[in-house]
């Protein structure tokens, strides 16, 4: 199946040839910061966490969307999304693969990697959050590459995937319930420490990784013969509503406690987010794009004849996950950092090599999606036909 | 065959890249390590006091994980006393120890160590003994 | 016989993961080559079960002599001295005593108070979160209360970093020789490399020789140091006698540095 990801027309090579120039790039700069060390980052000795760990803690939740599509078709029977699971699964491979890059790339010592391994310590979130991440692509790889294969045969699945894919399941929460774990139990940073955090992860995920699951699907409906089915965008389309929903009302919920409690713990690292504080202010436009992208989302999501409008849906959807993306993927890992511990603030911004190597690190991750989607797609316009005897083909 | 000149090229590049090891040091000189142990520490202990904390041979295969345990037993556990096999006792430390004695790096260990090109990184950290006579 | 590329790929693919989990299983049960029977503690070491430091801050008030006892320990340790303050690295150093205790942050506080400068360090935590998140137990609490740093174990996460609820560590951003060149002041101890996590050790390796942590002996009284497990030990005496306060108590991490005010 997979040799696909090598037959294409001038289309594809020409995508393929971009991602992978920018994974040279990527790769020329990481060998820059392995030479040099993370200095070449923005990152200092306050805010000692920045873009790669934002991009990590943001895919998890991409990662685990998958589960958003698995879920209705397998445990409730939704047929709709029949066509699309193995899409979901794929995009949660390469998702969970860019956070583990993000991860390497993010350790001053990435060739003793292993030794989280070696030296197991069950305290540790860390150390179940490699667990979670390498099982949840291992269940993923072997789930998505099963049923494609069952479908291009023609065949039903075969029954043992059943077990894994409930597993499979059960585990997508997981993975950024842990991530979220990284943060909501550390005593010393306020931005962090709330129940709710991993709530809100779950929230941002079932929100951000459908919305690029949908646009991904119409990309691939303009693109190629492949169609998803109108009612399985609607659908996707309405998950998105109501979590996106839940992800504002919980960041509102944060506010409340902070700025109701007038604890000033609580209160400045939002202060500092969202207007500045003590002349510190870098971050507030970021995070003001963020919150309007919100809510032009939501005024298009919402109502249903918006929704049910596939060109205002999908700029919803970019409206979420660029929201989102900016929220949990950046302004949640430096908002925790400032002020320090002794009321200093240092602020952050990505360098140059940083970017080139976190571009680097999304272009792998949509090389990986490419080679997937290739191979799924080409399998879908062979068969023509999805398991309930409905074309997945587009007309001529 | 089909798209031969595709598979000749690449089996061309194949070789290229496998046999790479063996010209890369075509025509160097390549001598037997010989590492040297007459530096003036060494050469102060009477001769019937030269030697290691253990056998040439021993050390020679086990200094590696020698120092690998000495180090959890330093750091994380607190010892410093090493009781040698012949009774001896010494503080288990690379600088402190073995380099005063060895205080020839670029003599001594880097003589095989370059040999075998292997780059250990203790001297990212461990800070070399300045060989101000040799 | 036949075989088909499948096969050979499933094949060569669980062939290739027994093969490396096979040696790494096989290295993991290798036996040390230094027995605990062959080692030990100097007799003179200076030996307890809760190290812990009492800075007096009428000894300790200005900038100038808690810089000059940061000096004593970062050169003992061989901590480079950066100018850029992104990346600099400190083990001990002061700070306004609102922004040590900012929960006592108040406009009404005793000018003296107001105006002087604490030192900050390691807290060498009692129930540290540092330890707790570690992946690699590269941080780690020692038997006698030290939170200790495996230099070659640590994968350099930062996790303790975000961890600790005191801003107490530093990272290599860089390779220290090259922004420090003068930085290898005490060549019987070794610096650090790029890409590792460090912090005030406790000078275990002083404690080690029978001698005082290096802080304690430039600041002539101004830390105290001690075992808080031993009733007998300096460090009881002065805090049955003073009223002490510490970083942050109410977050749990039990820190074993206090100060006392006079």
């Amino acid at each position: 199946m997979l040799e696909a990801a090598i037959k294409g027309g001038r289309g594809y090579w020409t995508l393929v040839c971009c991602l992978l120039a920018l994974i040279g790039v990527g790769v020329a700069a990481y060998i820059y910061q392995f030479m040099v060390g993370l200095g070449v980052t923005g990152m200092s000795r306050d805010v000692s966490w920045g873009l790669y760990i934002g991009q990590f803690t943001f895919l998890v939740g991409v990662a685990a969307s998958g589960v958003m599509v698995v879920l209705p078709y397998y445990l409730h029977n939704h047929k709709a999304f029949g066509r699309i699971t193995v899409l979901g699964e794929f995009l949660a491979i390469a998702a969970v693969i860019m956070c583990m890059l993000f991860i390497f790339v993010d350790l001053g010592q990435p060739l003793r990697v292993l030794n989280v391994i070696l030296h197991p310590t069950p305290n540790s979130v860390m150390f179940y959050d490699m667990l979670v991440l390498s099982g949840y692509l291992v269940l993923n790889v072997l789930v998505g590459w099963t049923v494609l294969s069952a479908e291009r045969k023609g065949m039903p699945a075969p029954s043992w995937v059943k077990p894994f894919i409930i597993i499979s399941i059960a585990w997508a929460p997981s993975i950024h319930t842990v991530t979220a774990f990284l943060y909501a139990g550390i005593p010393g940073r306020h931005l962090w420490l709330t129940a709710i955090m991993a709530a809100r992860f779950l929230a941002s995920a079932f929100s951000g990784g459908p919305s690029l699951l949908l646009i991904l699907a119409l990309i691939l409906r303009k693109y190629t013969k492949f169609d998803p089915g109108k009612e399985a965008i609607q659908t996707l389309g309405k998950i998105i509503t109501y979590f996106m929903i839940t992800n504002v009302f919980f960041l509102g919920l944060e506010f409340f406690t902070a700025f109701y409690s007038q604890i000033p713990g609580h209160m400045h690292p939002l202060v500092y987010l969202y207007t500045g504080l003590h002349g510190h202010s870098q971050l507030v436009p970021v995070m003001w794009t963020s919150a309007i992208l919100a809510v032009v989302a939501l005024i298009l999501l919402v109502p249903p004849k918006f929704r049910k409008n596939e060109t205002l849906l999908t700029i919803a959807c970019v409206a979420t996950f660029l929201s989102l993306w900016i929220e949990k993927g950046f302004g949640l890992i430096v908002g925790g950092f400032v002020p320090n511990p002794f009321e200093g603030i240092t602020e952050y911004w990505p360098t140059l090599p940083e970017t080139f190597i976190a571009i680097g690190v999304w272009a792998i991750g949509f090389l990986v999606l490419t080679i997937l989607y290739k191979t799924a797609v080409t399998v879908k316009e062979e068969v023509v036909f999805d398991k309930y005897g409905q074309k997945q083909i587009k007309a001529e | 065959m089909y798209d031969g000149w595709k598979i000749i090229i690449g089996i061309i590049i194949f070789l290229g890249l496998i046999a790479f090891p063996f010209y890369y040091d075509m025509g160097k000189a390549t001598v037997t390590p010989d590492p040297k142990i007459d530096t003036p520490e060494i050469m102060k202990l009477p001769e019937s006091e030269r030697k290691c904390i253990e056998p040439k041979d021993y050390m020679k295969r086990e200094h590696m994980q020698m120092l690998d345990d000495w180090r959890d037993w330093v750091v994380r556990d607190g010892s410093t006393i090493f009781i040698a096999s012949d009774g001896k006792q010494y503080t288990m430390s690379l600088q402190n120890t073995c380099m005063k004695c060895h205080s020839n790096k670029k003599e001594f260990c880097d003589e095989c160590h370059n040999y075998t090109a292997v780059s250990p990184y203790c001297w990212d950290c461990h800070i070399e003994p300045k060989e101000s006579e040799s | 016989m036949s075989i088909n590329r499948r096969e050979f790929l499933k094949i060569a693919g669980i062939s290739t993961v027994l093969g490396i989990g096979g040696i790494t299983a096989g290295a993991g049960l290798r036996k040390n080559a230094v027995e605990a029977s062959s080692v030990m503690r100097r007799p003179d070491a200076l030996t307890g079960k809760r190290w812990a430091i009492v800075v007096n801050l009428s000894k300790l008030k200005d900038e100038e002599t808690i810089k000059r006892i940061a000096e004593a320990c970062h050169r003992e340790h061989n901590v480079p001295h950066i100018d850029y303050k992104n990346h600099e690295i400190k083990w001990l150093w002061p700070e306004k005593f609102e922004h040590a205790f900012p929960e006592q942050e108040d406009e009404y506080l005793a000018e003296e108070i107001k105006h002087s400068y604490v030192p900050l360090l390691c807290n060498h935590c009692d129930n540290p979160p540092c330890v707790r998140v570690c992946p690699t137990q590269a941080t780690f609490k020692r038997a006698d209360g030290i939170v200790m740093m495996d230099m070659h174990r640590c994968i350099g996460c930062r996790f303790c970093m975000a961890a600790c609820p005191y801003g107490a560590r530093s990272f290599n951003y860089k390779d220290p020789r090259k922004l420090d060149p003068k930085v290898e002041k005490n060549p019987e101890f070794p610096l650090r490399m790029k890409g590792v996590v460090e912090k005030c050790t406790l000078c275990y390796e002083r404690l080690a020789n029978g001698l005082e942590p290096a802080c304690v002996k430039e600041s002539n009284g101004g830390l105290i140091f001690g075992d808080l497990d031993d009733p007998h030990s300096e460090v009881r005496k002065v805090l049955e006698e003073h009223y002490s306060i510490r970083r942050k108590p109410e977050l749990g991490t039990k820190p074993s540095v206090y100060y006392i005010l006079g």
